[in-house]
C-alpha cells in the first residue's frame, strides 16, 4: 500500500473522492524496506501519537512526533520461523491502557506486548486456513474475536488460548470482517465473500448479559427474562450485496447503524432490528 | 299254577335244567313256596303282594287264583271260532290229563318223606330226654370247682403279696445297683470312647440323682458322675476342637454335648466357629489359586471347586446347624444366615476376582459354563438359608459379569472397527509404490464392512450363549428381558453403530483442521460405510438382533429410523468434509499459483499454466476416485456441443459485454452495471453447500471450491496485461476440461467469467487476448 495514502486511511474513503476535502500529506511512515505493508493501526486511545504497522514479517510501531509531521521508528519485531512468515492483519487492543496489539499471519493469531515489542500469546492455528480479521471487544478484556477461509469466526480468551471460547459456523464461504459493536458488545457484525453479511447476538459471552441492565422496580420482567437462559442468535442475515462482501463495520456515532462494502462498490448501510435495539436497551 | 309246575316236568329236579341254575333258582324257589302258600291257604294275601306276569285277579286266567270257568268259557264262546275252539278244548283236555298223572307222581314220591321225617322226630325226642340229665349233673359239679377255687385263693393271698413286694425291691435293686455302678461304666466307657453309650447311661441317671441327691450315698454317686461327665464333656469337647474329623463327625460330638445338657449358645458359636475356620480353609486355597501370577487354572475349574469345596461345605454346616440347634428358634437361625452371609460374601468376592481375570479372556463358552455351575451350585445354600440371600447375590454377580462382557464385546467390536480402518489407511497408503494397483476402494469398503458385520455377528453369538436354555440363570427375569432388550441391543449393538458414526464424525473435526492426518479416500469410503448402513445394514443388524435375543421386554428401543438417520448424517457430513478437503487440497494449489506469480512482470502468454493442467489432472483423479463408491447422478441437460458453445459464449459474447467497455475509463459504471445485471439472472452460488451422495455433486462442489478460491485470489493481486491474457488462457483451458464433471456447466462459466472479469478489473492496461489465439494454445496445451 503506497504510504502517502495511510494517514487519510482513517478518514472515511468517500471523502477522498469528494473534491471537497482533498487531503493533505502529513508524514511518511519512514522507509518502506521492511517489504509491502500489510496494515496500519492507530492506537485506539491515547493522544494518537502511536502507529503499528505490519510489512511482512515484521511488526514495526512508530511514534508520530509533533503534529505528526515526523513518524520516528519507535521500536519494532519480526516473526522468525520456517517458511516465508507474513502478517495479514493487526489490531490494536483497547485494554491495558493500549499496550497490547493482536496480529493474525496465516493461521496464527498472536498477541505483542507494545512495551517490550516481544510475543506474549500465540494462538496456533486458530483457523483451519487463513485468518482474515480480528477484532477486540471494546468493552470485556481479553476477549477478542477471529475470522478467516474456514468460514468460521471464533471467539477467544486471550488468557486461555487452546480453545475457542464459541465458534460460529454461519458462512458458507470465507469470512473477510467481524466487528464487535462498540457499546453492546453482544452484536456481532461479519462479512464474507459468500456475499452475506450477518448479524450475531452473542449473548453468553458478551459483558451485559439479558436481565443485567434491568432497573429494580422492574422485578418481575427481570425474572421473566432470567428464566429463558441467554441464547446466541443470528438476529439478521443481509443479502443485499451481489458479490463478495470485504469490509463491514458500525457507525461510530449511532451504535445502532452499520455499513458493508462488496466487491462491485456497493455500500449498504443498515440498522439493528428496532425489536431488537428496545430489547437491550429496555 | 299246578298247569305251570307241570309244566315243567316231574323230573326237573334242581340242577337238571339246562339254563344256569342260578338264574333259575329263586323262581324255582319262589314257585315252591306259592305251592306251599296254596296248599296252606295263604295265598289270598300273599300272593297280592307277589308280581306277576299275567293280572292276577284277570279271571279269565287258567293259573291266576281268580280263575272263573263261567266268565273264562264265555269268553272262549265269544272270541273264538270254532276250529280254535275245538283246538282248546282238546288242549284243555290234554292239559287235565297231564295234571292228574303229576298228581299221583308227587304223592307216591313225597309219601316216603313223611314216613321217614316221622321216625326222626321220636327219636330226637329220645334224646333230649338224656340230654337233660348231663346237663343237670353238670352244673352241680361246677358249683363244687367254684366252691374250692375260692377256698385256694383266700390262703394264697398273703403270699402273693409278699410276692410282688419281692419283685419290686428287686427292680429298685437293679436300679441302684445301676446307680452304684454308674461311674464305673462311665468311666469305662469313656476310656472305650463310646461315648453315645455314656451320653445315654447319664441321661437315664440324671432325673434320679437329682431327685434323691439329699442322700448322701447317692450325693456321692452323683458327685462322682458329675466328675465324669464334666471329664467326658471336656473330652468331647477335645475331639469337636480338633477338628480333624469331618463334619458329620463334628455335628454328632455337638449332638452328644448338647445331650450332656452343655449351653446350646455357647455350642452353637463354637460349632459355627469351627465350620468357620474349615470353609476358611477353602477360601485360603481358592485365593492360593488365584495367586499373584496365577498359572490359573481356567475359570471353570474354578467355579468348580469353589462350588463343590465351599459351597459343598457351607449346605453341610448349614444343615447340621439347622438340625442341631433347631431349637434356638429364629436368633439361631439369624445367626446361621449371618454366618452364611459373611462367609458368603466372602467368597462372592473371590469368585468376582476370578471373573474379573477371566474379563481379558474371549471364550464366552466357558465363561457361561463357569457361571452356570456357580449359579447352579449356589441354588441348594439358597434354599436352605433364604435369609442369607445368597441365591440373589449369585445372580447379581451373574449379571454384572454379563453386563461386564457386554461393555466388553462392544469394545470389542470399536477396536476391530477401528482396526479395519488402520488397514485401510495402511493398504491406501501403500500400494503406489508397490507399482500395481493394489486393492480398490470399492473391495477395501467390501472388507471393512463384511469384516465389521462378522465382527458383530460373533459377538451376537457369543453373547447370546447367556440365554441359551440349558443355563441355569438364563430364565432370571434380567436375562429375559433388560439383558436382551437394553443390553443387547440397546447398548451393544446400538452402541457400536452409534460410535461407529461417532468414531466417523471424529474424521470429520479433527483439530487444525489442515486435513492432514486423514486421507480423504478414507473419508469417502467411511462415508459410503455410513450410506450402506443407513439402507440396509443397520436394519438387518437390528431384525437379526432381535429374532435371535426375542426381546420381550416393554422398555423403550432405538427405533430403526433414528439409527438411519444417524447414519445418513454422518454419511453427509462425511461426505461434505470430504468435498472440503479436496476443495482445499485444489484451492491451496491455486491460490499458491496466483500469489506466488508477479503478475505484473510476466510473459505474454505461450502456455497453459502447469498448475492448470495439474488441476484437471487431480481432479479427474478425484473423479475416478469417487466413481469407485457412488454412482453417477444428475446433471442439467446438456447440448452435444456444450464446449463450443460455452466457447463461443464466453469469449464473442463477453468480450464486448463484459470488460471491453472497462479499458474505456469513460465508461467504469458500464462493467457494474452489465455485470450485475448478469448476476440478477444467476442464483445466487452457495459455495460451501452440503452435497448429495452421487459423484456428480461431489465434484460439483469441489470444483465450486476451487473456482472460488481462485476468484478471490484473483481480486487480491494486480494484473499487467499479460498478466490478464494468462489468467484468459488459463480460465479457458479450465473451461474446457471442467465442464463435464459438474451438474450445471453454468457455474463453473459464471465463475471462470467472474475470475477473468475480476483480473481485467485489477489491470491497468486491459488487453485481452484474441479468443482464437486462446483456443489454440489451449488446444496444444
Amino acid at each position: 500500500m503506497p504510504a502517502e495514502l495511510e494517514p487519510g486511511g482513517h478518514e472515511s474513503p468517500e471523502d477522498a473522492a469528494s473534491p471537497a476535502h482533498a487531503l493533505e500529506l502529513l508524514c511518511h511512515l519512514g522507509p518502506a524496506a521492511h517489504g509491502s505493508t500489510a496494515c496500519v493501526a492507530w492506537e485506539p486511545a491515547g493522544d494518537g501519537k502511536r502507529v503499528i504497522s505490519l510489512a511482512d514479517n515484521h511488526i514495526l510501531l512508530w511514534d508520530l512526533q509533533e503534529s505528526s509531521s515526523q513518524a520516528v521508528l519507535a521500536s519494532s519485531a519480526s516473526l522468525e520461523g520456517k517458511g516465508q512468515l507474513k502478517f495479514t492483519t493487526g489490531r490494536w487492543s483497547p485494554h491495558h491502557n493500549c499496550t497490547q496489539v493482536a496480529t493474525a499471519n496465516d493461521t496464527a493469531v498472536r498477541g505483542w506486548d507494545t512495551r517490550t515489542m516481544s510475543q506474549i500469546y500465540c494462538i496456533e492455528s486458530a483457523h483451519g486456513q487463513l485468518v482474515r480479521d480480528l477484532d477486540f471487544n471494546p468493552n470485556k478484556q481479553y476477549y477478542l474475536a477471529s475470522c478467516g477461509d474456514d468460514c468460521r469466526v471464533k471467539f477467544w480468551d486471550t488468557r486461555n488460548v487452546t480453545e475457542p471460547v464459541k465458534t460460529l459456523e454461519e458462512h458458507s464461504h470465507w469470512v473477510w470482517g467481524v466487528r464487535y459493536n462498540h457499546s453492546h458488545d453482544q452484536l456481532v457484525l461479519t462479512g464474507s465473500s459468500d456475499s452475506r453479511v450477518i448479524l450475531s447476538n452473542m449473548v453468553s459471552i458478551s459483558s451485559e448479559p439479558f436481565g443485567h441492565l434491568v432497573d429494580d422496580d422492574d422485578l418481575s420482567e427481570q425474572e421473566e427474562r432470567s428464566q429463558e437462559p441467554p441464547q446466541d442468535s443470528v438476529i439478521a442475515t443481509y443479502e443485499e450485496h451481489e458479490d463478495s462482501v470485504y469490509a463491514v463495520d458500525w457507525s461510530s456515532a449511532d451504535p445502532w447503524l452499520f455499513a458493508s462494502l462488496s466487491y462491485d462498490g456497493r455500500l449498504v448501510i443498515n440498522r439493528v432490528p428496532r425489536a431488537l435495539k428496545y430489547h437491550i436497551l429496555l | 299254577m299246578a298247569a305251570a309246575a307241570a309244566g315243567r316236568g316231574p323230573g326237573c329236579g334242581p340242577g337238571d335244567s339246562p339254563e344256569g341254575p342260578e338264574a333259575e333258582a329263586p323262581e324255582r324257589r319262589r314257585k315252591a313256596h306259592g305251592m306251599l302258600k296254596l296248599y296252606y291257604g295263604l295265598s289270598e294275601v300273599e300272593a297280592a303282594g307277589r308280581p306277576a306276569g299275567p293280572d292276577p285277579l284277570d279271571p279269565t286266567d287258567l293259573n291266576g287264583a281268580h280263575f272263573d270257568p263261567e266268565v273264562y268259557l264265555d269268553k272262549l264262546r265269544r272270541e273264538c271260532p270254532l276250529a280254535q275252539l275245538m283246538d282248546s278244548e282238546t288242549d284243555m283236555v290234554r292239559q287235565i290229563r297231564a295234571l292228574d298223572s303229576d298228581m299221583q307222581t308227587l304223592v307216591y314220591e313225597n309219601y316216603n318223606k313223611f314216613i321217614s321225617a316221622t321216625d326222626t322226630i321220636r327219636k330226637m325226642k329220645n334224646d333230649f330226654r338224656k340230654m337233660e340229665d348231663e346237663m343237670d349233673r353238670l352244673a352241680t359239679n361246677m358249683a363244687v370247682i367254684t366252691d374250692f377255687s375260692a377256698r385256694i385263693s383266700a390262703t394264697l393271698q398273703d403270699r402273693h403279696e409278699r410276692i410282688t413286694k419281692l419283685a419290686g425291691v428287686h427292680a429298685l435293686l437293679r436300679k441302684l445297683q445301676f446307680l452304684f455302678e454308674l461311674p464305673s461304666r462311665l468311666t469305662k466307657c469313656v476310656e472305650l470312647g463310646a461315648y453315645g453309650q455314656a451320653v445315654r447311661y447319664q441321661g437315664r441317671a440324671r432325673a434320679v440323682l437329682q431327685q434323691y441327691q439329699h442322700l448322701p450315698s447317692f450325693r456321692a454317686i452323683q458327685d462322682d458322675c458329675q466328675v465324669i461327665t464334666a471329664r467326658l464333656a471336656q473330652q468331647l469337647r477335645q475331639r469337636f476342637r480338633e477338628g480333624g474329623s469331618g463334619a458329620p463327625e463334628q455335628a454328632e460330638c455337638v449332638e452328644l454335648l448338647l445331650a450332656l445338657g452343655e449351653p446350646a449358645e455357647e455350642l452353637c458359636e463354637e460349632f459355627l466357629a469351627h465350620g468357620r475356620a474349615r470353609l476358611e480353609e477353602e477360601l485360603r486355597s481358592l485365593e492360593a489359586e488365584l495367586g499373584p501370577s496365577p498359572p490359573a487354572p481356567d475359570v471353570l475349574e474354578f467355579t468348580d471347586r469353589g462350588g463343590s469345596g465351599f459351597v459343598g461345605g457351607l449346605c453341610q454346616v448349614a444343615a447340621a446347624y439347622q438340625e442341631l440347634f433347631a431349637a434356638q428358634g429364629p436368633a439361631g437361625a439369624e445367626k446361621l444366615a449371618a454366618f452364611a452371609r459373611e462367609l458368603g460374601s466372602r467368597y462372592f468376592a473371590l469368585v468376582e476376582r476370578r471373573l474379573a481375570q477371566e474379563q481379558g479372556g474371549s471364550d464366552n463358552s466357558l465363561l457361561v459354563r463357569a457361571l452356570d455351575r456357580f449359579h447352579r451350585r449356589l441354588r441348594a445354600p439358597g434354599a436352605l438359608l433364604a435369609a442369607a440371600g445368597l441365591a440373589e447375590a449369585a445372580t447379581e454377580i451373574v449379571e454384572r459379569v454379563a453386563r461386564e462382557r457386554l461393555g466388553q464385546h462392544l469394545q470389542g467390536l470399536q477396536s476391530a472397527f477401528l482396526g479395519c480402518l488402520t488397514d485401510v489407511r495402511q493398504a491406501l497408503a501403500a500400494p503406489r509404490v508397490a507399482g500395481k494397483e493394489g486393492p480398490g476402494l470399492a473391495e477395501l469398503l467390501a472388507n471393512v464392512a463384511s469384516s465389521t458385520l462378522g465382527h458383530i455377528k460373533a459377538s451376537l453369538a457369543s453373547v447370546h450363549l447367556f440365554t441359551a436354555k440349558e443355563v441355569s440363570f438364563s430364565n432370571k427375569p434380567y436375562f429375559r428381558g433388560e439383558f436382551c432388550s437394553q443390553g443387547v441391543r440397546e447398548s451393544l449393538i446400538v452402541g457400536f453403530i452409534r460410535s461407529m458414526c461417532q468414531t466417523a464424525q471424529n474424521f470429520c473435526e479433527s483439530p487444525g483442521e489442515k486435513g492432514g492426518a486423514t486421507p480423504p479416500a478414507l473419508l469417502l469410503l467411511l462415508s459410503r460405510l455410513c450410506l450402506d448402513y443407513e439402507t440396509a445394514t443397520i436394519s438387518y443388524i437390528l431384525t437379526l438382533t432381535d429374532e435371535q435375543f426375542l426381546v420381550q421386554d416393554q422398555s423403550p428401543v432405538t427405533p430403526v429410523s433414528t439409527l438411519c438417520a444417524e447414519a445418513r448424517e454422518t454419511a453427509r457430513r462425511l461426505l461434505t468434509h470430504y468435498v472440503k478437503l479436496q476443495g482445499l487440497v485444489i484451492s491451496q494449489m491455486l491460490r499458491k499459483s496466483v500469489e506466488t506469480r508477479d503478475w505484473l512482470g510476466t510473459l505474454e502468454p505461450r502456455n497453459v499454466r502447469a498448475v492448470m493442467k495439474r488441476v484437471v489432472e487431480d481432479t479427474t483423479a478425484i473423479d475416478v476416485q469417487v466413481g469407485l463408491l457412488y454412482e453417477e447422478g444428475v446433471r442439467k441437460a446438456q447440448s452435444s456441443d456444450s464446449s463450443k458453445r460455452t466457447f463461443s459464449v464466453y469469449s464473442s459474447s463477453r468480450q464486448q459485454g463484459r470488460y471491453a467497455p472497462s479499458y474505456t475509463p469513460s465508461a467504469p459504471m458500464d462493467t457494474n452495471l452489465l455485470s450485475n445485471i448478469q448476476k440478477l439472472f444467476s442464483e445466487r452460488i452457495d459455495v460451501f453447500s452440503p452435497v448429495e451422495f452421487n459423484k456428480v455433486s461431489v465434484l460439483t462442489g469441489i470444483i465450486k471450491i476451487s473456482l472460488k478460491t481462485l476468484l478471490e485470489c484473483v481480486r487480491l493481486r494486480t494484473f499487467g496485461r499479460f498478466g490478464l491474457q494468462q489468467v484468459q488462457v488459463d480460465c479457458h483451458f479450465l473451461q474446457l476440461y471442467l465442464w463435464r464433471f459438474v451438474a450445471d456447466e453454468e457455474l463453473v462459466h459464471l465463475l471462470l467469467d467472474e475470475v477473468v472479469a475480476s483480473a481485467a478489473l485489477r489491470c491497468p492496461d486491459p488487453v485481452p487476448m484474441e479468443p482464437s489465439v486462446v483456443e489454440v494454445i489451449c488446444e496444444r496445451g
